[in-house]
């Protein structure tokens, strides 16, 4: 066996586990693992220019991939900077594996320079997380750690390492495990078969159906077989912020996001059904509006591979803890073979009533099926969402960060591919755009990676415009310049009779085309929506360019429908500033 | 409801603050702990008293099952059970309660463990209800120090918490 140190067995480990890349930012307590890294390390290293970038950087390269993002900090500042990200993965259990340096094991405790207690820290946003105590450890600690990160419900585990542990003189016997074997720790491999069954009889005998998915089906890769059990059985599809993609998004069958801001049929057709198939999905106060008065008529049957997720804010009737795609492979089989018995089943004529109910809905205010924002002589954002649409073939990544532009893309660029929509559902956070844009352009680097952000976002995170330019990231940064903190200004429109605290820059922003090009990419303004498709080309034309588009929009626009909060149901919502349900 | 819960956790560090961080980031609470070593000197036994409906209790034991230091849970309150809280109680023992104080603690049969010339130290096992009771019953008593272990239990007849 060979004699590894510590530093090089990190290198030497990320390397057997097949790591792509690792983001990170070097510092005191982790120099000999960068040292061990640009000695021998096949995996190259993307310097960002703070480490919440880096996570977010291989939080986007997760989502995207489907593959663990790697994180290396070092102790103190480095770890309290990738806080945020790590609480983002956290939150939309996104695997990523983060190696933070601590001090040397002597001085833990002492408040050493650079100490922090980051497992401490850590805590109540990670799946799990590690102290190391001892170099022989190493090797299978990483591996528990890449495990647990990628299985069951996934998300970030973090490595808290001392200096000592990687220190280059101390040596030891190497060996990366093939398999992992933990006692506490065994997710659901399979769901319940009886439980199948009685979904399987509750679904084919529902009168009035929805197919409820969220980013389980997207992180379970469950899409495939959730898209031929709607087709088969010609039910509504609807998906959550987090599960765009998971349905195709183009499909007659598919009614749009639902929640908050979610699509007018499809929270309707939430609230009036009778049997609501929720599948990696977990009744999310920003879908549910009050529980109380959640979907009144509706069985429900509550698929996911995290228990703790089911009957957490809604009961389920009929709860199935597995993995989406075997419960689904079961749920298809077992849906046929007792339309095989019975093959009037579901019952077809309460099913085209349903279907009938809700083209009405969308034909009245559905999105999609006619304008639903007024014009004014300003580009409305929304007509951005779809010339980028347009432009990229409906075939972009598209990242996005927090507030009105985000769900102004969620409802107009419909995604007909699962790990394309790739935006910070659970934790909100802005800032996580850019960042997680070059995590995507990293893993295809040939693929268009759009990030569409606002003024507010994109200043949480500029610095990595000079990654960008460092590792040449050719990403399309789409602002959608609304001069407000504008999703804050619609709250205080609604609820604050227009009192804009603290949500306007007054003249301060800076002109984001120069700072592009002192970055050394390209920035382009627009203010006339008749430029505005051309422009768009051109952004999309320019392979290898990072560009900034800055497109001057109308900042008096809100995004709807919204719910009516408090005490509203799924089917209260604002269509429009002067229209409620 | 009252419910014991009761674990079996990785002997590792920070194992425990998992455990009580849980509860205190979802807004559970923890009436009464106790946590010691077992026979396996990998496992620790945790247990832990809490107060909730149904509906919360199965989200706390689902939460914990989570942990990837949780290698075993239960529910003890779903079945027969057999529990015991230890109490170490310093009262004031001068003049005529010197005598009361004595009385009471044969009533419940604790045991005085240590004696001075103006107090009495008195250990008292069972449920917590019952010590409860005695510290009630001390009222008029001149009560110095309290000290409880906390809830320990196990499931009565073959049932065990065991890997
Ligand atoms: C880090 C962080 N701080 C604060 C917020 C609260 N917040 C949500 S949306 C928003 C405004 C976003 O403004 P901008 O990025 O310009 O996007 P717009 O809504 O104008 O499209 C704020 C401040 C947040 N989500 N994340």
């Amino acid at each position: 066996m060979e004699l590894l140190s510590g530093g090089e067995m990190i290198a030497r480990a990320l390397e057997d586990e097949g790591v792509e890349y690792i983001f990170g930012y070097p510092g005191g307590a982790v120099l000999h693992i960068y040292d061990a890294l640009f000695k021998d390390c096949k995996v190259p290293h993307i310097l960002v220019r703070h480490e919440q970038a880096a996570t977010h950087a291989a939080d986007g390269y997760a989502r995207a991939t489907g593959k663990p993002g790697v994180v290396l900090v070092t102790s103190g500042p480095g770890a309290t900077n990738a806080v945020t990200g790590i609480a983002t993965a956290y939150m939309d259990s996104i695997p990523m594996v983060v190696i933070s340096g601590q001090v040397q094991s002597h001085l833990i405790g002492e408040d050493a320079f650079q100490e922090t207690d980051m497992v401490g820290i850590s805590r109540p946003i990670v799946k799990h997380s590690f102290m190391v105590k001892r170099t022989e450890e190493l090797p299978g600690t990483l591996k528990k750690a890449f495990h647990i990160a990628a299985t069951g419900r996934p998300g970030p585990v973090v490595i808290d390492i001392p200096k000592d542990i990687t220190r280059p003189d101390a040596k030891f016997e190497y060996s990366y495990p093939r398999q992992v074997k933990m006692r506490s720790y065994s997710p659901a491999q399979r769901g319940h078969t009886g439980q199948i069954k009685k979904a399987a009889r509750l679904l084919l005998s529902a009168k009035r159906p929805v197919i409820y998915s969220g980013g389980g089906v997207v992180l379970g890769e469950g899409s495939e077989q959730l898209t031929r059990l709607a087709r088969e059985l010609n039910y509504p599809v609807t998906n959550t912020l987090m599960g765009l993609g998971g349905y195709p998004g183009t499909d007659r069958q598919f009614l749009g996001m639902l929640g908050m801001h979610g699509f007018y049929e499809a929270n309707m057709a939430m609230h009036h059904a009778d049997c609501i198939l929720a599948i990696g999905a977990r009744f999310d106060d920003r879908v549910t509006n009050t529980v109380e008065k959640f979907c009144p008529g509706a069985k429900i049957i509550h698929v996911d591979v995290d228990p703790a997720s089911i009957s957490k804010t809604v009961m389920a009737d009929i709860p199935i803890v597995g993995p989406v795609d075997s419960v689904l492979n079961e749920l298809l089989a077992q849906i046929a073979a007792l339309r095989e018995k019975d093959a009037a089943l579901p019952d077809q004529d309460a099913l085209g009533r349903w279907w009938e109910q809700i083209e009405q809905w969308r034909a009245a205010h559905g999105l999609l099926t006619g304008q639903r924002y007024a014009q004014s002589d300003l580009i409305m954002p929304q007509q951005v969402i779809q010339s980028l649409f347009r432009a990229t073939g409906g075939d972009a990544y598209v990242t996005s960060d927090v507030g009105q532009h985000q769900m102004f893309a969620a409802q107009y660029y419909p995604f007909d591919k699962p790990r394309r929509w790739i935006n910070s559902g659970g934790l909100g956070t802005m800032g996580f755009g850019l960042p997680a844009a070059m995590g995507v352009k990293l893993a295809f680097p040939d693929m268009e990676v759009a990030c569409v952000t606002g003024e507010g976002s994109i200043q949480m995170n500029i610095q990595e415009l000079s990654t960008c330019t460092q590792y040449n990231l050719p990403v399309k940064i789409i602002n959608l310049r609304n001069n407000y903190l504008g999703m804050v200004k619609q709250w205080q429109d609604m609820q604050y009779e227009g009192r804009y605290a603290m949500s306007t820059y007054e003249d301060s922003l800076p002109d984001f085309c120069k700072l592009a090009e002192a970055y050394g990419h390209v920035g382009i303004e627009v203010h006339k929506l008749e430029d505005l498709d051309r422009v768009m080309d051109e952004v999309f034309a320019m392979k290898d360019k990072l560009v900034f588009l800055d497109v001057y929009v109308d900042p008096k626009e809100h995004v709807y429908p919204m719910h009516v909060a408090p005490n509203g149901a799924m089917k209260d919502m604002w269509l429009s500033r002067n229209e409620r349900t | 409801m009252r419910r014991i819960i009761s674990i079996l956790l990785e002997n590792e560090p920070g194992a425990l603050s998992r455990v009580i961080g849980l509860f205190s980031q979802r807004g559970y609470n923890i009436e009464t702990l106790n946590v010691a070593p077992t026979d396996d000197p990998t496992l620790s036994r945790l247990t832990l008293t809490t107060i909730g409906d149904d509906l919360r209790i199965e989200q706390i034991t689902k939460q914990l099952n989570k942990l990837v230091d949780v290698v075993k849970l239960v529910d003890l309150t779903e079945g027969a059970h057999v529990e015991r809280d230890m109490m170490l109680i310093k009262v004031r023992a001068t003049g005529a309660a010197r005598d009361e104080v004595k009385r009471t603690t044969d009533i419940f049969r604790g045991q005085i463990v240590d004696v001075g010339p103006n107090v009495y130290t008195i250990q008292l096992t069972g449920t917590s209800d019952k010590l409860d009771s005695f510290v009630a019953a001390m009222a008029e008593a001149d009560i110095l120090e309290v000290v409880r272990s906390g809830v320990a239990g196990i499931s009565r007849g073959d049932k065990v918490l065991s890997l």
